[in-house]
This record gives structure tokens, C-alpha cells and sequence, in this order.
């Protein structure tokens, strides 16, 4: 049967996983890929937590309760991401228009 | 729901829009007039915003919430949005950055700022957040055939998302232990079931959020490269706008959501404030690109403005407001002479400023003034706001003896910045000309730096209405 904690394991496995490509990865657009994997590993973890979390607080002044709360949270995060995705590789573009490449090895008029 | 309560932003975003849309109707070559507009627009924001003054109302489910503290961040970014639209007049035009995009965007980044400010909700604090840096981004890298400026774009984008992504994990989990997302509905969960380790966990990752947004070691690394690269209106903006932007939410979470936690926290920040102020000190002093230099220069004010949190307490908070407003002012005065100079010049190297004096000298007694005032040398804003925020802090040392140390390591450290601050002084005064040849600066730019410098100098004379406004904010995070 699974439980949170398998949800929560594989949400900080895929943030892991997400963490270590964008930090080792070389091309823009794979880094910008891993970082996709790292929200997608926190709408895991906020979609269980919502699933399987009873609404224990009765809030004051909360939003909604917390069954939605964290899925609302996923469908904000969902879209963010997508509009954070597309001036990614708007920027790309234009760093390819200018310098022939997408490594962000090469991408060093100032030192990092 | 109550929507007079959002009409700051709300102006804001149709501004920008009607900015847009007229941007398609004017001819090229008209373009200019977008800036006029928008700078004479941001009175409406303005207007609606000091009519929120002395308002103490949460609305909309308590993602919005309308107080002192925020309506003292809206004026101050309305300030930065102000003068870096009166800034980017001449940039603009010599850059040939479309206008219409350019105004409407920093207009945009504006309003997110705003909401960031007041909002008490992660979701909210999330897309508000969100909002400001996605078109912050865009600005960065808006000089479209500058390989330099997409390089900043692409850096600062990727850098950010990275960070966002660790903010958001440790959103994530807040709100599992706690079940809401609602920061007071946080605290009480907290002080009821105890500090558990995925909860410091959690505060950790959402510390590192924010500490890429003020910019604090270790999470500078992107500072030095997306001042130098980005426009430099958009760099003045950055180091002060949005550095401010992220300490309002950083007083809000850590004072609100994380008050039951303060043990855990106390410590991170006084740590990571002296290494902070240590490092970016240290690293400006080998600058020889000024935009660099105040990058990091703006790395160690983040640093001071730290030690207020390490105290947390209310005089220190309002220290930290007064404190953040006076760097506002003063950063945004050195920025625009910077863009006055390299309008002029073409170069940002530090030894191009030799003998500047002589060829453009107001515009150098203005650069001197905020350099002076950055230093902390009175009867600058960087002094006063610098002895209100210390004094504070050592004030606080009394429950939390660690912060005498602080104190001391930041007094330390306002001593080496005046050498870097004063090189550019010494060159600009005493340097040799490479030629005599007086300098024309662009009108709006000399009004854009007179405005700049009269704060400077009115908050280092007669500060008590500034700290007045700042204690009574600072009082109602305290309750």
C-alpha cells in the first residue's frame, strides 16, 4: 500500500535527480529541462501532501480547505513554470542569434 | 474582497498596458514620448498608495494584506521605479531598446514588487515573487544584439529558477507539516506541534529562495555578472528594487510564519550577515569595472541589513526599513552618474573616471555624494541609517550576546568599504584626464540625479519623518 512517505521520498529522489543535472549540466536548455524536473518533484510533494493530509488546522482566515489548497498551489506552480520555460528559451535564442552555441561554458564574456 | 485595496497595482498594470497599446500606434522615431507617459502615470499609483496610508486590512482571504509596512515598500519601490524610468530616457534611445516593452515591463516588475510586499499567503508570495523576476529576466537581457545582456538574461533566468525551485521545496513542505499556507495559520501550527527537522529543513530552503533574491552568500554568485551585463537603469533597479522586494517578504515569513522558530533562524542570519557584508567588502575592493564594484558593494549593504533580522527585534526591523530606503536612494544616485559617465564615455572601468571632476563636475559631486553616503560618512542618508540600524542591533546584543560581535564585524567592515568607495573619489578628483574635454550630460539625467541626491541628503539631515514612518511599520509586524 503506499503512503506519504512514498510520495515524499519520490518527489525528494526527482528534486535530487533535478538538483544534480541542473548543476552539472553544460547546455542551457538541459539545465532549463532538470529545473522543470525539480518543480515537477515539488508538485508531486504538494499533491500528496493535499491528498493524504486530513484538513487538520481549521484555518482562521485560509484560503480554501487544505484538501485544495495544495492542489491550487500545483496549478500555480504548473504555470509559472510554463511561462518561466518560455522566456528561457526566448533568451536562448537570442544568445545563439549572437554566439553560435547554447553551452553555458561558452557563454563567459564575464566570469562567472 | 476588497478591490480599493489593490488599486496601486492595479494602475500599475493598466498603465503598462496603455503603454503598450500606444507603443503600436506611434510612429517610429515618436517613441519617446512612452517614457514621459509612464513616468507622469506613476502618480496615479502613487496617489492610490498614500491613500492607503494608516489602512491596517487583510483582504481576499488573506492573500492581501494593506499596512504600514507595505505601503512603506510601495512608496519605496514607486521611488526606484520613478527615478529609473527619468534614468533610462537617454539609455534608451542610445541603446535602441524598444521603448514600448522596456517601460511596460519595468511598470509590470513594479506591481510585482507591490504585491510581494503585501501579500501574506505563500501561493500568493509564490507568483508575486514569480511575476517580479520573470520580467526582470526579460529586462536583463533587453539589449537584444548586446551579447553581454543575454548573457545576463540567461544567467540571472537560470540562476533564478534554480532558486525558485528550492523556495518552492521548501513551500512544499512548510505547508505539509502545517496544512496551510496562510503565514499567522504557519505560526501557530509551528508553536503547537514543535520544530520538527523537516521543518527546519524546510525554513532552510525557503531562506535560500530568499537569500538569492537579496543576494546573500552563498547565493550571490549571480550579482556581479547580471549588473555588469544587464542595462544599467535595469542593474540600478535590481540592487535596489528588488533587493528590497525580497527583504519585505523575508521580514514577513521569518517575522510572521517562522516566529515560533526564531531559535533555528537567529543564528543562520547572524552568520550568514557577517559573511555576507565580509565578502562582498573584500571582493569590491579588487573591482575594476564599477558596475562590479557596487555588485558587490550591494552584496555587503544586503549583509547589514541582515544584522537587523539576526536581532529581530521591532527597533531593529525599523532599522532595517530605514536603512533599506537610504541604500535606495543613495544606490540609485551613484547608478544614474554611472550612466551619465558611460553615455559619454562608452566605459564602466574605474580608470576611465580619472579627472572626471574637470570635465563633468556636477555630475561627479553628485557620484561622490552617494559614494560618500554608500561609505557611511556623514551627513549622508548611508550615515544616519547606518548608526539607527547599529545601534539597534546592539540595543538587541542585550538578550543575544553574539550580536556585539556582529556589530563590531560590521563596523569593521563599513571601515573597508570606505577605501573602494574613496578610490573612485580619489580618481575622479585627482586622477589624470586623458583629455580636457568637458562632458554633456542629458537633462532628464541631471534631474534624475538632483532628485537622487536631494534624498540623499534631506534623509541624512532631518531623518525623523523616515524613522517615524519605519517604527510605527515595524511595530505592527510585532503586533
Amino acid at each position: 500500500m503506499l503512503s506519504l512517505n512514498h510520495f515524499l521520498l519520490l518527489g525528494a529522489v526527482l528534486f535530487s535527480i533535478g538538483l544534480y543535472g541542473a548543476l552539472s549540466r553544460r547546455n542551457a536548455v538541459a539545465i532549463l529541462m532538470c529545473i522543470e524536473l525539480m518543480f515537477n518533484a515539488v508538485n508531486i510533494t504538494l499533491v500528496a501532501f493535499a491528498r493524504f493530509l486530513a484538513p487538520a488546522a481549521t484555518a482562521s482566515q485560509s484560503l480554501a480547505p487544505v484538501s485544495t489548497v495544495g492542489q491550487v498551489f500545483t496549478i500555480f506552480v504548473i504555470t509559472v513554470a510554463a511561462a518561466e520555460a518560455a522566456v528561457g528559451l526566448a533568451i536562448v535564442l537570442a544568445i545563439y542569434r549572437t554566439r553560435r552555441t547554447i553551452s553555458v561554458e561558452d557563454v563567459d564574456l564575464m566570469k562567472w | 474582497m476588497n478591490l480599493n485595496l489593490l488599486l496601486p497595482e492595479i494602475s500599475l498594470c493598466v498603465l503598462a498596458v496603455v503603454l503598450i497599446v500606444i507603443d503600436l500606434l506611434l510612429p517610429q522615431g515618436r517613441k519617446s514620448i512612452l517614457g514621459y507617459i509612464a513616468l507622469v502615470g506613476l502618480a496615479f499609483p502613487a496617489v492610490f498608495t498614500l491613500s492607503l496610508a494608516g489602512v491596517q486590512q487583510v483582504s481576499f482571504s488573506g492573500a492581501l494584506v494593506v499596512d504600514q509596512v507595505s505601503v512603506f515598500f510601495k512608496l519605496l519601490f514607486l521611488i526606484a521605479a520613478a527615478l529609473v524610468i527619468l534614468s533610462s530616457f537617454d539609455y534608451t534611445r542610445r541603446l535602441s531598446i524598444l521603448q514600448g516593452e522596456y517601460y511596460a515591463l519595468v511598470l509590470f516588475a513594479t506591481s510585482g514588487m507591490m504585491l510581494m510586499a503585501s501579500t501574506r499567503e505563500l501561493i500568493s508570495i509564490y507568483i508575486a515573487l514569480e511575476f517580479t523576476s520573470i520580467t526582470l529576466y526579460v529586462l536583463a537581457a533587453s539589449i537584444r544584439n548586446d551579447a553581454k545582456s543575454s548573457e545576463a538574461g540567461l544567467k540571472y533566468l537560470l540562476l533564478g529558477a534554480l532558486s525558485s525551485g528550492a523556495l518552492l521545496y521548501g513551500m512544499a513542505l512548510t505547508f505539509g507539516l502545517t496544512g496551510s499556507t496562510v503565514l499567522n495559520d504557519i505560526a501557530s501550527a509551528l508553536a503547537q506541534r514543535g520544530i520538527s527537522a523537516a521543518a527546519v529543513l524546510g525554513l532552510v530552503f525557503i531562506a535560500a529562495g530568499f537569500g538569492f533574491k537579496i543576494a546573500t552568500v552563498p547565493f550571490h554568485m549571480w550579482a556581479p555578472d547580471v549588473y555588469e551585463g544587464a542595462p544599467t537603469p535595469i542593474t540600478a533597479f535590481l540592487s535596489v528594487a528588488s533587493k528590497a522586494a525580497g527583504f519585505a517578504l523575508v521580514l514577513r515569513v521569518f517575522l510572521t510564519a517562522f516566529e515560533p522558530a526564531e531559535k533555528t533562524w537567529l543564528p543562520l542570519f547572524m552568520v550568514l550577515a557577517a559573511v555576507t557584508m565580509t565578502l562582498g567588502n573584500f571582493v569590491a575592493i579588487r573591482q575594476t569595472n564599477i558596475k562590479r564594484m557596487l555588485a558587490y558593494s550591494s552584496i555587503a549593504h544586503a549583509g547589514y541589513v541582515l544584522t537587523g533580522l539576526a536581532a529581530a527585534t521591532a527597533g531593529a526591523t525599523s532599522g532595517m526599513l530605514v536603512y533599506l530606503l537610504a541604500y535606495t536612494l543613495t544606490n540609485l544616485g551613484a547608478f544614474i552618474a554611472i550612466i551619465a559617465f558611460s553615455g559619454q564615455v562608452g566605459s564602466d572601468q574605474i580608470e576611465d573616471y580619472n579627472g572626471l571632476s574637470r570635465r563633468a563636475p556636477v555630475v561627479s559631486l553628485g557620484l561622490a555624494i552617494c559614494l560618500l553616503s554608500l561609505a557611511g560618512v556623514p551627513p549622508m542618508a548611508g550615515f544616519i541609517s547606518k548608526v539607527y540600524l547599529f545601534a539597534a542591533v546592539f540595543d538587541a546584543a542585550a538578550k543575544n550576546s553574539g550580536l556585539y560581535y556582529l556589530v563590531v564585524i560590521a563596523l569593521l567592515n563599513s571601515a573597508v568599504s570606505i577605501f573602494y568607495y574613496l578610490r573612485v573619489v580619489k580618481a575622479m578628483y585627482f586622477g589624470p584626464a586623458a583629455t580636457e574635454e568637458s562632458l554633456h550630460t542629458a537633462f532628464s539625467l541631471r534631474v534624475a540625479l538632483s532628485a537622487a541626491v536631494a534624498g540623499v541628503l534631506i534623509v541624512g539631515i532631518y531623518p525623523t519623518p523616515v524613522m517615524q514612518a519605519a517604527s510605527v511599520a515595524a511595530q505592527v509586524l510585532f503586533h
